[in-house]
């Protein structure tokens, strides 16, 4: 059920949560929002493929969720960057701008 | 990753508390999405509709965040065993169907591999097996020739490649002294002969070095059978006296009841005696070789091929030096694998690729039914597959049905071979070498896994693989009756396939079968029926010649005038199918060849004038021998077709004279007999050594007399049952001289069957198998016309409506049928064209493509064909044309 675009890019999806998640602990529908506004409405994230990326990375530790209330006081489950998934998002962060770098340089000279 | 570790026991152990976590967030998700949407001002309804349908429904996001999580695959595979086992013990019937059937498959493969896994797999049972060698001698006749005792000595003083090497020959004995006096079987071994294979005593030692020599004093080893019930597995045998042949032999060591070993003249014994005390002249002369083998161990790090080359220049160094006894006569060398286990090795493997046939046809039986069964199920898939189940899920979950099925099948399997190898080795135990060795261990049980999980994978997929391809709305359209075009075809591949396996098999049955009635009506040269054989030792060796010869005209006497007894003869040298001894010799009045390797050989047959009477093998010109072919008289000889053909060609044989140069005696041709079959019913127009000679047993010069009063034969022709009038023969013998030990009596007509027992053992397995394969096609067809009619039955019942005769359904159900078993015979026959040509060896007399044995499988094969669809074929014609419109 995942988005053509999502798939194409399947590593984006991880880097642009960890993103939005870098400036503030948000829940998944704020994560699905923040994206789509930082990308201008270009990703619209499905839940499908959001909630399985973040119960993986809550597995592989690298954000923390905790239950707390929602700015219209809803309880929602938020999730939290911890340490190992900063040190996550610079790889990913890294990893990115050299595949831009690549690419454009081969897109350049094609 | 530790993270994920802990995740995977969360997931696991906690699955309630994880779920429910999920459940929650969801439904806060959707809340907060609600509230949103409220915001931009739709009704509570609408926007709680929309919220659903921008998450995409919780169960859907539910489900795919399930798939990622840590576990997943052994909490999918879990509950997919839990779900499997439901299913199938929802339907039994096919259950036990597909379980036995694989049980029967799975089951025959792991007995025979059981088979090729003792006796070629497995290493030999005794220390670093792989350098050890059988040694023979290679002369121009034989290529494994025993070896002549001066030879062996030379070889161990002489050779480089071997830390050890040791003789050995079969020289049985008469206890005496004992209870009851009897024949114990007794070998002659080198003494480093068990510390060569690395056995260890019972109690005491083996033998010494010392006592391998002439004039040492006599020791002697024991078995532990002989120990336990001679001596009460007492530790005082050590050091007692052991009385064999009037000699009294000291114990000094039990040899343990496990121990075996397999080369050419050997038997697990009672009785070791040192081989190098022999001091008899004839195993001392280099020009004979009494039955002499051995055995070997390479020195470490000599290759074979070494050891080849350094036995090559020792052999061609004798054959300079002895030339009379040694020119052209080498060394040969056999791995003491191969040499014990190499003739048995094609059939084997011919077996075990028939016997994978029955397992093909196993699994493609059980995928056909499965097939069947999974149309019925194919409205369940759509379920599953509408409600989030993705179809690699779908295709697991069946496989996981396959392989339970599968692993039930591998575990009944495991015990039917277990029976079924113990039943293979007690019908034929003779035909295989390491029989005893054979279990069922962790390799053959590995090996039934194997076979299982592949035929689970087999039999699984193409039902797994076709069911999820279903195409979702149709299914659910249709209601699950869809597809059945392509399920039809690929149950119709699947039968077409089993047919023409199960043709392959018999194919290679009746092959063995007409091969073996063809042996059994072959003319073996002499008459095996009522006739007995066995042996009798006197302990006479102290006895003059003259003396014997008077005993053996008594025995011949008094066996002759025991009720029952038509006509009897003593015998020794060469016995048809059972005993081997040749002579090398050479015609008088042409060259005298000046080396052993330049004489011819021939069997001969030391008998008394009555052995043609018992045998009735026809005269063929000349006289047999008389009475009066004595020791007073000139020496005579008969020879056989072969002799006269091979040595005479055209010329007239009789009158001339033989001279045999190890016995030092010339014979005149007196006779010309038949061609006795020396080498078992299935020997061939041109045996390695075709001609047969007859000496009278009375004329054997006096040198010899002791060597053969030590084992002397006798044949009778009796009324009835041979082995029936064994009590009055022993009775009469004992009159005639109460020390006398008989032993080994056999039916004649044994001895010719156990020449065959290695085909009987292939025609059995091969019959076995193909029978398995014969019912499992027929359960294949039957169950596919029965499915076909089931399908169709509404369409039969609209043709009968219409007006359509009964008979016209049964044939057209019974064309159905016909049609795949045609098509499967016609490929079937083709394959097996192809593949019979690899047991050509395993046959005698029928070409690898025998018509009439292709004709009569393929003709049998359909004939039961459609005997399984006729069942089926009738039902369709009893259908009720108002029952079966209504059911729709």
């Amino acid at each position: 059920m995942g988005e053509k675009r999502t798939d194409l890019l399947r590593g984006t999806l991880d880097l642009l949560i960890l993103k939005a998640l870098s400036l503030e602990p948000l829940h998944g529908v704020g994560i699905s929002r923040r994206i789509a506004q930082v990308t201008q409405g270009a990703f619209q994230v499905s839940f499908g493929s959001l909630f399985p990326s973040l119960h993986r990375m809550e597995e592989k530790g690298w954000v923390e969720a905790e239950w707390r209330a929602s700015e219209n006081n809803r309880r929602a489950k938020y999730y939290r960057l911890i340490s190992s998934g900063r040190a996550q998002l610079k790889v990913e962060e890294r990893d990115w701008d050299q595949l831009v770098k690549i690419m454009s340089a081969a897109m350049g000279s094609a | 990753m530790p993270g994920r570790i802990a995740s995977l026991f969360r997931n696991l152990l906690r699955k309630r508390t994880v779920e429910q976590a999920l459940h929650d967030e969801l439904q806060s998700s959707v809340q907060l999405l609600t509230e949103e949407k409220m915001k931009e001002g739709l009704s509570l309804l609408e926007a709680r509709r929309q919220a659903l349908m921008e998450l995409g429904g919780v169960e859907q996001v539910k489900e795919e965040v399930r798939a990622v999580r840590a576990g997943r695959l052994l909490e999918e595979f879990a509950k997919d065993v839990r779900y499997a086992l439901r299913t199938l013990a929802r339907s039994p019937g096919f259950t036990a169907v597909a379980v036995v059937t694989l049980a029967l498959g799975i089951g025959a493969n792991t007995a025979l591999f059981s088979l090729v896994n003792g006796v070629l797999l497995n290493p030999l049972p005794y220390a670093e097996p792989d350098r050890l060698l059988a040694l023979y001698s290679r002369t121009p006749n034989y290529d494994r020739s025993s070896i002549s005792y001066p030879n062996f000595q030379d070889w161990v003083r002489q050779n480089r490649s071997f830390s050890a090497l040791a003789a050995y020959r079969p020289n049985d004995f008469n206890l005496t002294g004992r209870g009851e006096p009897e024949r114990v079987p007794a070998e002659m071994v080198s003494a480093n002969f068990f510390p060569l294979l690395h056995v260890q005593p019972v109690l005491g030692r083996t033998l010494l070095p010392d006592e391998d020599q002439i004039g040492a004093r006599p020791v002697v080893l024991i078995g532990e059978r002989l120990w336990k019930r001679k001596f009460g597995s007492s530790k005082d045998a050590l050091g007692q006296s052991l009385t064999l042949d009037d000699v009294a032999y000291t114990i000094v060591g039990v040899i343990p009841a496990d121990f075996h070993y397999t080369g050419i003249n050997f038997r697990q014994s009672d009785v070791y005696t040192p081989i190098g005390q022999w001091n008899d002249p004839t195993f001392r002369d280099r020009r004979a070789s009494m039955g002499t083998f051995a055995v070997g161990r390479l020195k470490p790090g000599v290759a074979f091929e070494q050891a080849k080359a350094d036995m090559d220049v020792l052999g061609r160094h004798l054959a300079g030096q002895y030339p009379e006894a040694d020119k052209d006569t080498g060394i040969a060398l056999v791995p003491l694998k191969q040499a014990v286990v190499g003739d048995i090795r094609p059939s084997l493997l011919v077996l075990m690729a028939a016997v994978g046939f029955v397992l093909l046809i196993a699994c493609v039986n059980v995928a056909n039914l499965s097939l069947a069964r999974s149309t019925r199920r194919t409205h369940e898939f759509a379920i599953r597959t509408a409600l989030g189940a993705n179809r690699g899920r779908v295709v697991r979950q069946l496989l996981t049905e396959s392989f339970m099925l599968a692993l039930a099948g591998g575990g009944l399997g495991f015990l039917v071979a277990s029976w079924g190898t113990r039943a293979a080795l007690n019908v034929l135990p003779e035909a295989l070498p390491r029989a005893e060795e054979v279990q069922l261990d962790g390799r053959v049980l590995l090996f039934t896994l194997a076979a299982a999980v592949l035929a689970g994978i087999l039999f699984g997929l193409a039902p797994a693989l076709k069911t999820s391809r279903a195409d979702l709305h149709e299914t659910l359209k249709e209601g699950g009756r869809g597809l059945s075009g392509a399920r039809h075809r690929a149950q119709s591949v699947f039968v077409v396939v089993e047919v023409a396996l199960a043709l392959v098999l018999l194919a290679g049955a009746g092959l063995m079968v007409r091969s073996l009635a063809k042996l059994w009506r072959s003319d073996p040269g002499f008459e095996p029926h009522n006739v007995l054989t066995f042996y009798m030792s006197v302990p006479s060796t102290i006895d003059s010649p003259q003396v014997v010869r008077a005993g053996w005209r008594q025995l011949h006497d008094s066996l002759n005038a025991v009720p029952g007894v038509q006509v009897a003869s003593l015998n020794a040298g060469a016995v048809p199918m059972a005993n081997e001894s040749d002579l090398p010799f050479w015609i008088e009045g042409r060259p005298r060849p000046s080396t052993q390797a330049e004489m011819k050989l021939t069997l001969f047959y030391l008998v008394q004038p009555d052995y043609l009477n018992v045998m009735r093998t026809p005269l063929k010109g000349g006289r047999f021998f008389s009475p009066h072919d004595d020791e007073h008289s000139p020496m005579v000889v008969v020879i056989d077709e072969s002799f006269a053909r091979l040595h005479f060609g055209g010329q007239n044989p009789i009158g001339k004279h033989v001279n045999f140069g190890i016995l030092n005696v010339t014979a005149e041709i007196v006779g010309v007999v038949g061609h006795m079959k020396q080498f078992g019913l299935d020997e061939g127009p041109t045996p390695g050594l075709a001609a047969q000679c007859y000496l009278p047993i009375a004329q054997l010069p006096d040198r010899f007399i002791p060597l053969v009063a030590r084992r002397v034969g006798v044949v009778a022709r009796t009324a009835g049952s041979p082995l029936a009038r064994l009590g009055s023969i022993r009775h009469a013998l004992g009159q005639v001289n109460p020390e006398l030990v008989m032993y080994e009596p056999k039916a004649m007509d044994g001895i010719v069957a156990d020449s065959l027992a290695a085909r009987r053992f292939s025609m059995v397995l091969l019959g076995t198998f193909a029978a398995l394969a014969l019912v499992m096609s027929c359960v294949g067809i039957y169950g596919v016309i029965a499915y076909l009619v089931g399908q169709r039955t509404h369409e039969i019942g609209i043709r009968l409506a219409l007006g359509a005769e009964r008979w016209n359904v049964l044939r057209m159900v019974l064309g159905e049928g016909a049609k795949l078993a045609l098509l499967g015979v016609a490929i079937g026959v083709v394959a097996a064209f192809g593949l019979t040509r690899l047991m050509t060896k395993m046959l005698f007399g029928v070409s690898a493509h025998d018509p009439l044995s292709f004709a009569v499988v393929a003709g049998l094969l359909i004939l039961v064909a459609l005997a399984a669809c006729y069942i089926p074929a009738r039902r369709a014609a009893k259908v009720d044309p108002v029952v079966a419109l209504r059911n729709e």
